[in-house]
């Protein structure tokens, strides 16, 4: 079977990880959230042109698909880093 | 609708699905057993299981169903993406690296992984069965819908076909979907897609949208004369009959023999009967097709812009546009699209398409499906946050979503993976907002079933493109099916049957019994995707993320995040969710469409549950783990 090689890694890594994920989970579901109650609340703004001529639903659409992208790669970055700082931390200890 | 065959389509299509079945016979053959499929997985480099990853996920309801629904129903369509896209989210950011830490492989193991309960394999295992035949629902009428213009076959011969093949493959040999199947499917299906949108923006816009392989018909329009609100007269035909229904005058007119339908509508403020297309019924069972045969191939492909505004200035074309030109262009234009009503004439059941011209800046716009604008009510506008709800949690907890996690080395590796796959299905997804508004104003849809217009697009700029991108859709639906199907044959075999029933079956009796499993999920599924022929794909699919994000996704969250959660507070929510969730759809307005009692006459207006069954399937769990704290944990906690 494969092995599942995140048993070894630190608690504290786990749980430095784990914050980040909620963390960021909150904020896009705050975006994507918006973008509903926009939609149920206020759906006239929907309507309004914000650039190259797209009105603001598609904008926010793409947006928060492209947002959805870039919060991936932040969150690996942010990942990889607590796990590099953790490994070193050990080779140090070592 | 009848299409023509063309041999060169066809030829391509059958090179194309051979070599993509051949591929997963090859690679299943190589892997056959469990085991050996994840140590496999384990050497596989992120980039090719990311892109794997977007093969799995993008089934007929990405690319037929969106691209349809956005033809059809404007910006309506691309909420699915908007959704199915940050589903992901929850995925990553919530699910994916402590299931991974859990060291389990499927929900039902993973929920289990610190009970062992009976309970929970009993209530995983139904719920895997009930969410993977939600989910094979629209891949069967997808299949359905492909099949058709392809072969020339019915939709039921189509729904058959692929049933057929899924059922021999897997019960047969058993057919693992690998990781490089999915890898050249996702990556021919994101390539054919970019290519299809830079033939629409070369193509620009234009109010008689003909090319080479396909003609636009000429919608006519006549000047009748009226007495009050009655026609008495329209020049060269004679009038039949008049009737309303749904706030709209339809006419009856006669013509050589031939009986029209023509709607009666307002141009530049005169009366004016415009050409519908019609299907009519007859109690000795006969169909016609717009007042004749189909075989007369007098039933039209539709959708058109009737308005074309650059710069504020009406022009008959655009000429190439860009990509943000191609939408704003749209925005401040006009089309023509064709509304469906029903009526009965004498006792013919008539189906109707009349024209209807919206402004482009509502088509951009949510509202045409779900209403959400001025005047909405309040079930329209729950039912929309209720979609919206369901497929921001449905993703995580689909059962076959997050296999794939597993297949890589390490926890670096899978998740930039995911993230690879995030990027590629988010490109798709902005694709196929060009792909459906492309095929909304281009003349190719059918009215019959909105699920071809991505295909049919293709057919229109040539019959290459559209036998490879049918071909690639093809294999999807048919890796797609294949993958549940073992999955719920699993979920009953073993699951069920050895595990729940405690029959500790022997290897070959479980064998077996898994491929008597296979064969009845396939017929049943064969059944339930001719009845729901027509609809959306990506309406069906939206059932199965609200099912899974009510029964599965609580008892995950809950067991992942709260310490105190229980073995019965997690059987009880997945119990509570899977029926709540099941009888608000049962119940719905197209569900009641479908029983023949009328969608008005249905008990509620909601069409997605998730609104109502995800919360009760929390609370379910919160109450239940209260009142029924966990005993002692019987396998050491990870």
């Amino acid at each position: 079977m494969h092995v599942n090689s995140t048993t070894e890694e630190k608690e504290i890594v786990t749980q430095q990880k784990s914050k980040l994920g909620v963390r960021l989970f909150f904020v896009y579901l705050i975006c994507y959230a918006g973008f509903v109650a926009i939609g149920v609340f206020n759906y006239e703004l929907l309507s309004t042109t914000v650039f190259y001529g797209l009105n603001l639903a598609i904008a926010y659409g793409i947006g928060l698909i492209v947002f959805a992208v870039i919060m991936g790669i932040i969150y690996n970055s942010y990942c990889t880093r607590y796990e590099d700082e953790a490994e070193k931390a050990e080779g140090g200890l070592k | 609708m009848i299409y023509d065959i063309s041999v060169t389509a066809l030829i391509f299509f059958f090179i194309f699905v051979g070599l993509v079945l051949g591929l997963s016979f090859y690679f299943g053959r190589k892997k056959s057993d469990s085991s050996s499929y994840y140590a496999a997985g384990g050497q596989i480099h992120w980039a090719v299981n990311g892109i794997a990853f977007a093969g799995d996920y993008l089934s007929a309801a990405s690319f037929l169903g969106i691209c349809g629904m956005i033809a059809v129903a404007g910006f309506d369509g691309f909420l699915y993406a908007i959704g199915f896209l940050a589903g992901w989210i929850v995925a990553l950011f919530l699910i994916a690296e402590p299931f991974k830490r859990l060291g389990k492989y499927t929900f039902t193991d993973a929920l289990n992984a610190k009970f062992n309960s009976r309970a929970i394999t009993l209530a995983a295992s139904v719920s895997t069965l009930i969410i993977s035949v939600f989910y094979l629902i629209p891949q069967m009428v997808g299949a359905g819908d492909l099949v058709m213009p392809l072969l020339g076959l019915p939709h039921w011969a189509g729904v058959i076909l692929v049933g057929a093949i899924v059922i021999t493959i897997v019960a047969s040999a058993g057919m693992a979907s690998t990781t490089y199947v999915q890898f050249l499917k996702g990556g021919l299906l994101i390539i054919l897609s970019l290519i299809l949108t830079v033939f629409i923006l070369k193509n620009g816009l234009s109010l008689s949208p003909s090319t080479k392989d396909n003609t636009y018909h000429q919608f006519i329009t006549l000047n009748p004369q009226l007495e009050g609100t009655k026609v008495t007269a329209a020049p060269g035909w004679q009038v039949l009959a008049q009737q309303e229904t749904a706030g709209k005058t339809f006419v009856k007119l006669q013509q050589n023999g031939v009986e029209r339908w023509f709607y009666l509508g307002k141009e530049d403020g005169k009366d004016v009967l415009k050409e519908t297309l019609t299907i009519v019924q007859r109690t000795n069972g006969e169909k016609l097709y717009n007042g004749e045969s189909k075989e007369k191939r007098k039933f039209y492909q539709v959708g058109h812009l009737s308005k074309i505004i650059v710069n504020g200035k009406e022009v008959d074309k655009t000429g190439a546009v860009g990509p943000f030109e191609f939408l704003s262009t749209i925005k401040d234009s006009e089309i023509t699209r064709f509304l469906q009503v029903k009526l009965t004439d004498g006792t013919d059941q008539v189906t109707l398409y009349y024209p209807e011209v919206t402004a482009g800046a509502k088509f951009m716009l949510p509202g045409l499906k779900y209403k959400i604008g001025a005047g909405a009510s309040l079930w329209s506008k729950l039912d929309f946050v209720s979609l919206m709800l369901a497929l921001f949690l449905g993703t995580a907890a689909l059962p076959h979503i997050l296999i794939r996690y597993y297949t890589v080395k390490t926890p670096r590796d899978a998740r930039k993976s995911t993230i690879l796959a995030i990027a590629a299905i988010g490109g798709f997804y902005i694709l196929t907002l060009f792909i459906g508004l492309g095929a909304g104003v281009n003349g190719v849809m059918d009215v019959e079933s909105s699920n071809m217009a991505a295909p049919l697009l293709a057919k229109a700029f040539g019959a290459v493109l559209f036998s490879i991108i049918s071909a690639v859709a093809f294999a999807t639906v048919l890796g797609t099916v294949a993958g549940l199907i073992v999955a719920s044959s699993g979920a009953i075999a073993h699951d069920f049957i050895d595990i729940y029933l405690k029959k500790n079956l022997s290897d070959d009796r479980k064998v077996k019994v898994g491929k008597i499993a296979a064969v009845a999920v396939g017929v049943f599924a064969i059944l339930l995707g001719m009845a729901f022929k027509g609809i959306n794909v990506s309406f069906l699919v939206g059932w199965a993320f609200a099912i899974a994000a009510s029964a599965n996704l609580p008892a995950i969250l809950f067991l992942l995040f709260w310490k105190r959660t229980s073995s019965t507070g997690i059987a009880a929510s997945i119990v509570v969710g899977i029926v709540v969730s099941l009888a608000i759809i049962l119940t719905s307005p197209t569900m009641w469409d479908k029983y023949g009692l009328g969608a008005e006459n249905a008990w509620h207006q909601m069409e997605n549950p998730a609104l109502i069954s995800f919360p009760l399937a929390v609370l379910t769990v919160y109450l239940f783990s209260i009142l029924y704290p966990k005993k002692e944990l019987k396998v050491q906690e990870v």
